[in-house]
């Protein structure tokens, strides 16, 4: 297992070294100049062309990679052109609302969805069934930006129990931080609520047809340990499977709700380092969110180990 | 005898919605005594199961419900219980062991947590106390070193030892009544001889009552002490086990009693036809050590197979599971790829050759497989099933349909009825579907893979004489592989017995069950249900004499 943790490893150096040349590319082939974009509207050709070349790019597109990617090596991501600080320390303030705005929308997603994915199992057929299979549709159609503000309106403009937007610091306070946090993330969580009950429900309700599941009960188990015990774990592999994607679309999919939220993160700082052309800084937001998504599959896959003992690698 | 452990009386469960009929069971009416072993036969869909759930209470929620009747335990009013008192008496009272060990026991908890969580459930013994329990247990039902197989897996486990790890689980609180539904069916000659009596050794142990579903008479002849006999939800017949067994008042149980297969095989004249499957040295190995893992596991799963068929000729392949006859005919087929040897088909060594080479000849070999409920696409019509092989190899859509037809008439089925979906069939008329499918290719070799392992000893036995048949009828090849020996004497004219992966013994059927030379091969013989006795009812009385198993004190 060791052996193939460290094959896993080494197999992201490719993948990596795939994303690099791959942004690189698409960037350079985007018909627009930053330098232009950086000069404003009155800029003379000179002025463009200087600022271009203070930036480096009137170096052979080659050279310009093999700069870039042997700095990226080194730990160094460059300086912004738009922001003026070094990329590290822009993606450094802008992780954390980020970070937690991901994370709590998960915990909420899976505390929500796999209690009612196994309900909704349990009561196969019945009106419990029915509605959460029913939310789980509605979830899935709904735009983001459409819960988004119906959250707002509701929870902060008519009840006015949470801000409309902004974050706080968890520096600052955790009660702030949290309460800044409720809206977006149960926005942001409502189509992963819908993806995981399905995936709970349908899983629960495959598994809940074995053998071993009337031996349970041929035991005198409760209904309650047989669903969270016997049942639940057997139909974890798939349910980890569609979490662990959902925590990988997350990192894109916290692009509008930031904006809607209007949260400082790196969603917000994509958005705004495309509209500027900000190439270092596009670079490295991509190149950390391809990373950011191999290691989470391969979390799942070592935890796949974890949940069943026939699996071993 | 004292009060009896469980007695049903007048037992209707109902089935709700459409089915075949209203009521799963009906009229039941039985008793098992203290220490008493008593055993329901029936083929499948008889009912058996559905009384073994019932009265554990498990039926099938929304589907099934006790209408009326009574079910005593111990003389417990069962039928009036609530759910909670139900749970409660479930593992204490009683307990049920299931027939398949693979599936029963749940694949991602220890084994040794599965026993003791009968204890958790239903006692207060600490978590010390319980694993001592277990432990006790697990010795009990003789499981080699429990110590440390406490801690494994269900699937670090041969099938024989899952079914003991069932046993200890549903015995650890010493209940009175044992539910054993079909509880070696699906185990191996020698294993099924070993559950038996370790069956028996239990119940001896605390006198308790076992009722043990069955379909098959030579494990009623080894265990059972009464019989009860049902068919289509009804009991036909019930009575001592000798009694039922030698003088059979229903022609229900005399034609199952008829169906059951002889341990004699029938004269048969040597096939002189030409060798259609030829293979020698025949080596297929799995698993590979390379550098990340130095210490994989290799499995020889075929070491040195040198077998014969002749055109007009069955040679049978008998073995327990894992004793890599599946993979001889896996290899034969080109399914797998053989790791050394050579595979002759018509004198072309077809072991090594390329694929897109070896495609015209795969009409020649053709398969069928075990189980006739997941070898057919459900979503495919039976014609379609039929002619998409003979379709690839060029033949018209319209003549496929035409030989499809008449194949199926072949196999005793309606031509007509090729339109339909295999849902539509029972299970002995998908294999003949399967039978017709296989063909279709205009064979000159047929390999049946345990092609009657799935099913009930009546339809057994017509799907063998049909095997027969077509054998005859298009002189065909066949390799025909099975674990049972009864199966076996009745259609092979050769038989190659493996073990291990090597053939320890090859010869004519007759010579091998006359004179088995290997010891391997006499263990097989020893281990199988009723092997004394024949259970042909014509017969009965003839046998009488001769075939005598002897009576257990009551």
């Amino acid at each position: 297992m060791y052996g193939y943790l460290f094959r896993r490893l080494l197999g992201t150096i490719p993948v990596m070294l795939v994303v690099a040349v791959f942004i690189f590319l698409m960037l350079r082939l985007t018909p627009s100049d930053p330098a232009a974009i950086i000069a404003g509207d009155n800029a003379t050709t000179e002025q463009v062309a200087q600022i271009r070349g203070q930036l480096g790019l009137n170096r052979p597109m080659i050279e310009q990679f093999f700069i870039w990617s042997g700095n990226v090596l080194s730990g160094d991501f460059g300086e912004s052109f738009f922001f003026k600080k070094t990329v590290a320390a822009l993606i450094g303030e802008r992780i954390e609302p980020t970070l937690s705005l991901a994370l709590f929308t998960i915990l909420i997603a899976v505390l929500v969805a796999v209690p009612l994915g196994v309900l909704a199992a349990h009561r196969h057929g019945s009106w419990i069934d029915r509605i959460v299979m029913g939310f789980s549709v509605l979830g899935f159609s709904v735009p983001v930006f459409v819960v988004g503000y119906l959250l707002i309106y509701l929870f902060a403009i008519w009840l006015n129990w949470l801000p409309v937007q902004g974050y706080q610091r968890i520096a600052e306070g955790v009660g702030g931080w949290m309460q800044r946090l409720i809206l977006p993330s149960l926005t942001l969580s409502v189509i992963y609520i819908a993806l995981i009950a399905r995936m709970t429900r349908t899983s629960v309700l495959e598994v809940l047809s074995e053998d071993y599941i009337r031996t349970a009960r041929a035991k005198g188990q409760n209904e309650r340990v047989v669903l969270f015990r016997h049942a639940l774990r057997n139909a974890a592999v798939p349910i980890v499977t569609v979490i662990g994607l959902g925590v990988a679309l997350l990192i894109g999919g916290v692009v509008v709700t930031e904006s809607v939220f209007t949260i400082p993160g790196l969603g917000r700082l994509t958005v705004d380092a495309v509209l500027a052309r900000d190439y270092p800084t596009i670079q490295a937001v991509i190149l950390l969110f391809s990373f950011v998504y191999v290691m989470i599959n391969l979390a799942v896959d070592m935890l796949y180990t974890l949940l069943d003992p026939r699996i071993r690698y | 005898m004292a009060e009896p452990v469980l007695e049903i009386a007048n037992l209707a469960v109902a089935i709700n919605g459409s089915g075949d009929r209203p009521y799963a069971v009906r009229g039941i009416n039985l008793t098992v005594g203290a220490n008493e072993i008593v055993c329901v036969v029936g083929e499948s869909g008889s009912g058996k199961s559905v009384t073994a759930q019932a009265v554990m209470g498990l039926l099938p929620k929304n589907a099934m419900q006790v209408e009326t009747g009574s079910m005593r335990l111990q003389g417990e009013e069962l039928t009036t219980k609530s759910d909670v008192d139900l749970r409660a008496l479930r593992g204490t009272r009683m307990a049920m062991v299931f027939q398949e060990p693979m599936t029963a026991l749940n694949p991602v908890e220890r084994v040794g947590d599965q026993i003791a969580e009968v204890l958790e459930v239903h006692t207060d013994l600490d978590p010390k106390a319980r694993r001592e329990r277990v432990l006790e247990m697990m010795r009990a039902v003789h499981l080699p070193d429990p110590e440390q197989m406490i801690d494994a897996y269900p699937h670090q486990l041969s099938g024989g030892q899952r079914q003991r790890i069932m046993i200890a689980a549903a015995l650890v609180l010493d209940p009175a009544l044992l539910i054993a539904d079909e509880p070696t069916t699906a185990l191996d000659v020698t294993t099924q001889a070993q559950i038996l009596k370790l069956v028996k050794e239990m119940q001896g142990r605390k006198k308790t009552g076992v009722l043990f579903i069955t379909h098959d008479f030579g494990v009623v002849s080894e265990i059972a002490d009464r019989v009860v006999v049902m068919q289509m939800g009804r009991i036909v017949e019930q009575g001592p086990c000798e009694e039922v067994l030698r003088n059979p008042r229903e022609d229900y149980t005399r034609m199952l009693l008829a169906a059951v297969p002889s341990m004699t095989p029938p004269k048969r004249s040597p096939v002189s036809g030409p060798v259609v499957l030829q293979t020698e040295k025949l080596f297929k190995t799995y698993g590979k050590r390379s550098l990340f893992q130095p210490r994989a596991r290799i499995v020889n799963a075929v070491s040195d197979v040198s077998l014969t068929v002749r055109r007009g000729e069955t040679l049978g392949i008998v073995g327990e599971s894992g004793s890599g006859k599946s993979t001889v005919a896996r290899c034969v087929a080109r399914l797998v790829e053989a790791t050394s040897g050579a595979i002759r088909i018509d004198d072309v060594d077809i072991a090594s050759m390329k694929e897109a080479k070896f495609r015209p000849m795969r009409r020649r070999v053709q398969f069928i497989f075990q189980d006739p409920y997941r070898s057919l696409n459900p979503r495919r019509t039976v014609g379609e099933a039929i002619i998409e092989g003979p379709m690839n190899f060029g033949l018209g859509r319209k003549e496929a349909l035409q030989r499809a037809r008449d194949l199926m008439a072949v196999v005793h089925l309606s031509p007509d009825a090729i339109d339909r979906y295999p849902h539509q069939f029972s299970g002995g008329q998908r294999q003949r579907i399967c039978i017709a499918r296989a063909l279709a290719m205009e064979p000159e070799l047929l390999i049946g893979d345990e092609p009657v392992s799935a099913l009930d000893v009546s339809v057994q036995d017509q799907v063998l004489k049909l095997l027969d048949e077509v054998r005859r009828r298009f002189d065909l090849a066949v390799l025909f592989i099975t674990h049972d020996l009864r199966v076996a004497a009745q259609v092979c004219d050769r038989i190659a017995v493996m073990q291990r992966g090597f053939i320890v013994e090859q010869g004519t059927t007759s010579e091998v069950f006359a004179a088995p030379r290997h010891e391997y091969t006499r263990a097989l013989f020893d281990a199988a249900p009723g092997r004394n006795r024949e259970f042909f009812a014509a017969k009965a009385a003839d046998m009488a004499a001769e075939a005598v198993v002897p009576g257990r004190p009551h």
